[in-house]
């Protein structure tokens, strides 16, 4: 696959940050290995705040009872910033952010603040989150070959989020999808707005909905696992066209993925969240290399390394499963599984606190521990390992 | 396309000359016979039969009679009935109003039951829902004959809303149209119901939302579109059954359509008149079908026929 023609200049990767698109490293750890967008070259955060989540909670009443999915999210993204979100399946990532979108089910009971530029969308109309929704906050969703209708084309829909906030002509609206699909690297845009998405490829129908998340310049993109479903030789060129369109439009993203490897070359900062909180929040290379929460540390031990020598050739995958989110154990949630835990652990939940670096808080009784040692993963490795 | 359409036509032929041969050699072998009682209290003159037999070529094998009236039929004789009655002429005079009463049905059909799946799809759970799959279910456990004649009684006789029987207007129509369309009428509610619920549901839908679309926009473009595929294939396949059930219905209002046609030649053992109206409806079905099929390529670029 050819590298699609990019309206901004596009530098040259620098061999030494880990290879470029085209001759993905394979030397480096998994994490530089997945994707080695430039984001340094892009231009920085602004200081302009747009997006605040304050105290957000979400949950569910279920037959079986409350599923408390969200329980405490505060997180604020600058212009131009990318945040990602980092969790596994049900650590409720998603929740939050389609809360944010305001698209959860109307049985959802929502409380915290939602600000957009001050303002707090949970206090607004239907009316007036719409008007908001798909112009000034823009989504972007884990799987291109089911988000997109079947049934208009690609131009259509790409229009009709234009003509939805704005009245123009439609051959206006039309001509502004054009100029979109040209920018995230569509070749011969004006040939496939005709275009059905079946007619499309995985990775073209996730540039399409880039496309459409950027069509009305918004300020905020929430990307929700942008690049989960698509192949991994498509998923570098994706996240990259994410970067520049972010740079065109000035827009902030929000980028929730469960792949640490994608955060590691898009994100400014990473949140890390377990069981419905977030419990560890810092600069990506922090959280890289400098882990205070042990859950972190341990997710980091089990990206598969390719350098296949010593302690590092194995998976060492964190041991259990994340927590029911109806029964949550007393104390920490993560100290059924967690190598650290104490008695203190299993009686008292700690709350993100600041630790040895201004900026980095992380919600753990034992934080000291991991700053102790040179490689916090150290304390995931199994018995036979440490030998 | 054009392609596609000359290759379902040439589909049909077979299919024609299936159905026609089977209708053919049912009607002339029911048991019976024929003009047993046709010559009132006596028995008919043996030259009258003589004469019949051969118009109708009954000496001939079945295959052969078959043979020799679809080569009739196609320079244009349907024939005559036993009264003496050109077949073409009543063909003529009673399609119409079959046709009329089969289109009616179609609309009532198509208008209230997409609207009531409409409204109980996306208020499920809610009174209307409730409402509309009640109601449905109560109309697909009757039979059309016992609605036929409830509506008969209840909205002609009692209420005088509409006419006992047909007169010949289209007004008269409209109460057997709803009685023939009700049944289909209940499956296309629950059909886009179901649909509509299931539609409601997907990840583009959810894409419209968060484009900022309001709701009716995302419900009438981005799920009615969807889910009205299904009704489509539905309401063409549904349109033969339709043209039986105006058997029923055309008996009981008094319709001169073609399901009495129909009915008073199988009960009076006229081969030819059956065979002419069916194949005709044959025809009709095939037509309709191909225009669905055609249709369904409309609303699904999926399936555009090259």
């Amino acid at each position: 696959m050819t590298n699609p023609s990019m309206p901004i200049g596009a530098p040259l990767p620098d061999p030494a940050a880990g290879g470029g698109l085209d001759q993905p490293a394979v030397t480096e750890s998994a994490a530089e290995v997945h994707v080695a967008t430039k984001l340094e070259e892009t231009a920085g955060p602004g200081d302009t705040e747009v997006l605040r989540v304050e105290d957000l909670t979400v949950s569910f009443p279920t037959d079986d009872g409350l599923v408390r999915a969200v329980r405490g999210v505060s997180y604020a993204v600058h212009e131009r910033e990318v945040l990602g979100i980092v969790g596994e399946s049900g650590s409720g990532k998603s929740v939050s952010s389609m809360a944010v979108m305001g698209l959860l089910p109307k049985s959802a009971r929502i409380a915290g603040k939602i600000l957009y530029r001050g303002d707090d969308l949970l206090k607004k109309s239907p009316k007036q989150q719409r008007a908001l929704r798909g112009r000034k906050i823009a989504m972007i969703f884990q799987d291109p070959m089911t988000a997109l209708n079947p049934v208009y084309s690609i131009g259509d829909q790409l229009a009709e989020a234009v003509l939805s906030h704005e009245i123009m002509p439609r051959k206006k609206a039309l001509a502004r999808a054009e100029e979109m699909l040209a920018l995230v690297g569509i070749p011969q845009p004006k040939r496939r707005l005709d275009n059905y998405p079946h007619e499309f490829s995985g990775g073209m129908r996730q540039r399409a909905m880039i496309a459409m998340a950027v069509i009305n310049n918004p300020d905020v993109i929430i990307a929700d696992e942008p690049t989960t479903a698509l192949d991994v030789t498509v998923q570098a060129q994706i996240l990259e066209t994410l970067v520049q369109v972010k740079d065109e439009v000035n827009a902030a993203i929000v980028l929730i993925t469960h792949d640490l490897g994608v955060v590691a070359g898009m994100a400014h900062r990473v949140l890390v969240m377990y069981a419905g909180k977030p419990v560890e929040v810092a600069e990506t290379d922090r959280v890289f290399y400098h882990p205070r929460m042990p859950y972190t540390a341990g997710l980091l031990g089990s990206i598969p390394s390719l350098e296949g020598s010593g302690s590092g050739s194995r998976l060492r995958p964190i041991v259990g499963t994340p927590p029911s989110l109806i029964n949550l154990p007393k104390g920490c949630p993560f100290s059924p599984r967690c190598p650290l835990a104490t008695d203190i652990c299993h009686e008292s939940e700690p709350p993100l606190a600041a630790t040895d670096e201004l900026g980095h808080v992380a919600a753990c009784h034992h934080w000291d521990k991991l700053a102790e040692v040179d490689d916090p993963t150290v304390y995931f490795r199994t018995e036979s390992e440490a030998v | 396309m054009g392609r596609y359409v000359v290759q379902r036509l040439g589909q049909m032929v077979p299919v024609v000359i299936g159905t026609t041969f089977l209708i053919y050699a049912l009607v002339w072998s029911l048991p019976g016979d024929p003009f047993a009682a046709k010559c009132g209290d006596r028995p008919c003159p043996q030259n009258y039969i003589d004469r019949m037999t051969a118009e109708y070529n009954l000496d001939d094998p079945l295959p052969l009679a078959y043979l020799q009236y679809m080569g009739n039929l196609l320079t244009g004789d349907f024939g005559q009935t036993f009264s003496g009655a050109s077949i073409a002429d009543e063909l003529l005079q009673r399609y119409p109003t079959t046709l009329q009463l089969t289109v009616l049905a179609i609309l009532v059909e198509v208008v209230i039951g997409v609207a009531a799946g409409v409204l109980a799809g996306t208020r499920r759970g809610g009174f209307l829902d409730n409402l509309v799959l009640v109601s449905t279910l109560v109309v697909v456990s009757i039979p059309v004959f016992v609605l036929g004649l409830l509506a008969q009684i209840t909205f002609g006789v009692r209420l005088g809303w509409f006419p006992v029987t047909s007169d010949g207007t289209l007004f008269s129509l409209v109460l057997p149209a709803i009685v023939l369309g009700s049944l289909s009428l209940a499956f296309v509610a629950r059909l886009v119901r179901a649909n509509l619920v299931e539609n409601l549901r997907t990840d583009y839908v959810r894409t419209a939302i968060a484009k900022g679309l309001t709701r009716q926009r995302v419900i009438g473009v981005h799920t009615l579109r969807n889910s009205l595929i299904p009704v489509v294939t539905f309401v063409g396949a549904d349109f033969g059954g339709l043209l039986g059930g105006a058997v029923v219905v055309e008996g009981i209002f008094n319709i001169p359509g073609v399901g009495n046609m129909i009915f008073r030649g199988i009960n009076a053992h006229e081969g030819a008149t059956v065979t002419a109206a069916v194949t005709v409806l044959v025809l009709v079905f095939l037509i309709v079908n191909l225009l669905v099929d055609l249709l369904y390529a409309v609303i699904d670029p999926r399936i555009r026929h090259a």
